[in-house]
């Protein structure tokens, strides 16, 4: 098979599993924790993240390769992707408004939270030390949102059962959650070494 | 050097981003209604989901695109539906307040030594999730005898946004002062125990129970036979037995409470007969 597809397969299944941005890498966990009480609102954070990482991944690849690279700024990279991902979330949020209300509806309330997400940031980043070119940087976005979705998901559904249960009055809530996803990070381990070729 | 063209770099950066916004925001801008921002001050912003809307916003813009109902917040009552339709240039009907009710009255009392004296008996210890939902979901329909009975694991006082249910003696009791009428406890309820009434009435049955006589009794202590006495006794022939259980009519009743002396099981409740007047509607 052709190097390029195998390539783009392969960041297919790390972004999703044996990358998992949430569960190996450990980025983006505020709303990982804070909004998997229930797994309709997990849902919807993880579409909002899916989309607005995809979007992220293709601006900040513009902006590193276009300006920074030639202007020899890279070491701005940070300070910048968090600028282009702030803007793109407002003007994503403002168009979805106007032109989808739908979509706006539901993703609405969840896109201005994503603003600061680590896990946009990380992707972006990400992309520039793999030395990702754009369709490889895209797909890593939309791959790694598709990996907060399953983890976020995942976990909320533990959530909605541990908070029904009868357990210690010490554990209850955020202690039994971090425990909860502690062990389903360690679960995520075991997809360590996953390949196709 | 380097650091004025980051300076630039950077500064441009943000000033093109700036620029963008502005624009999209005057270009993707959606006007909104001020009817809406006007009715969303006039709901009490507790967003209990009594209107049967995600949130007091959801209810506002379905009351402004005129799908819902004026006088559908519980909370807000005749005060905020009156505001409501003076926002929206329409009449609106005077809302009158009401209360949850939990028709069981299978509280369980104990003697000292631990014998059940009055209440619905409970036929099987259960030790699954503490949720009334989980609970009623077990087979043999539940651990209680009776099987209308309030199973008292409080799924209705964690619906409750303003603390006015609570669970004694295993049944669910509504404080009358605290609650607003939202209903939410009724939406989670798996018995649907829980039915709005006028607050502070005088006479209300509390049971729900519809077996047939013998069955309640083996139940529970104070569950509603539907022997008729109240029937009888009613000098307004507010009463009727449907289906073993008693029911008032409240556009003919006028909380004389006679009812209440003659219940073989103590289930008819008028602990308010001298303690508030009548109220004349």
């Amino acid at each position: 098979m052709n190097p390029y597809v195998q390539s783009l397969l392969g960041i297919l299944l790390s972004a999703i599993l044996t990358e998992n941005f949430i569960l190996v890498k450990f980025y983006g966990i505020c709303p990982f924790m804070g909004v998997s009480k229930k797994t309709d609102t997990a849902i919807g954070m993880g579409m909002a993240v899916t989309f607005v990482m995809a979007i992220a991944a293709a601006a900040c690849w513009a902006v590193n390769e276009l300006i920074l690279v030639n202007l020899g700024l890279e070491y701005m990279q940070t300070v910048a992707f968090i600028l282009v991902i702030a803007a793109i979330v407002q003007v994503v949020e403002m168009f979805l408004k106007k032109a989808i209300p739908a979509l706006y509806k539901a993703l609405g309330v969840y896109l201005p939270l994503i603003t600061t997400n680590c896990a946009v940031l990380g992707v972006a980043l990400v992309n520039v030390q793999q030395g990702y070119d754009f369709l490889q940087s895209v797909l890593n976005g939309a791959a790694g949102g598709v990996g907060f979705t399953v983890a976020i998901v995942l976990f909320a559904s533990i959530r909605e059962r541990t908070d029904r249960s009868n357990c210690p009055e010490s554990f209850k809530g955020y202690p039994l959650a971090l425990i909860a996803a502690g062990l389903l990070a360690l679960a995520f381990m075991g997809f360590s070494g996953l390949k196709i070729f | 050097m380097d650091i004025l063209i980051a300076i630039a770099v950077l500064g441009g950066l943000g000033l093109i981003f700036g620029a963008v916004l502005a624009g999209a925001s005057k270009l993707f801008y959606v006007e909104t209604d001020p009817r809406l921002d006007q009715l969303n001050e006039c709901l009490p912003g507790a967003n209990c989901g009594g209107c049967g809307y995600a949130g007091c916003g959801g209810y506002a813009e379905a009351v402004l695109n005129g799908e819902a109902e004026i006088g559908k917040c519980a909370s807000g009552g005749n005060e905020c539906a009156q505001a409501m339709a003076a926002i929206m240039g329409i009449q609106a009907q005077e809302v009158t307040r009401k209360v949850a009710l939990v028709r069981c009255s299978g509280a369980k009392t104990y003697d000292k030594d631990g014998n059940m004296v009055t209440g619905a008996r409970i036929k099987a210890e259960y030790e699954g999730f503490k949720d009334c939902i989980a609970a009623s979901k077990v087979g043999g329909n539940g651990p209680l005898s009776c099987k209308f009975g309030c199973l008292g694991f409080g799924t209705c006082v964690k619906a409750c946004k303003y603390d006015a249910i609570h669970v004694v003696n295993g049944v669910a009791v509504v404080d009358e002062d605290k609650c607003v009428g939202c209903m939410s406890c009724a939406n989670v309820c798996p018995r649907s125990l829980i039915v709005p009434v006028e607050p502070y009435r005088n006479v209300v049955i509390a049971c729900a129970s519809l077996a047939k006589g013998a069955v309640t009794t083996r139940g529970c202590t104070a569950g509603c036979i539907g022997c008729g006495l109240c029937k009888k006794i009613c000098p307004h022939d507010a009463i009727t037995i449907e289906r073993n259980l008693a029911v008032i009519d409240y556009s003919k009743c006028d909380n004389c409470g006679l009812c209440a002396t003659v219940c073989p099981k103590k289930l008819i409740k008028d602990s308010n007969v001298e303690k508030t007047p009548l109220p004349q509607v």
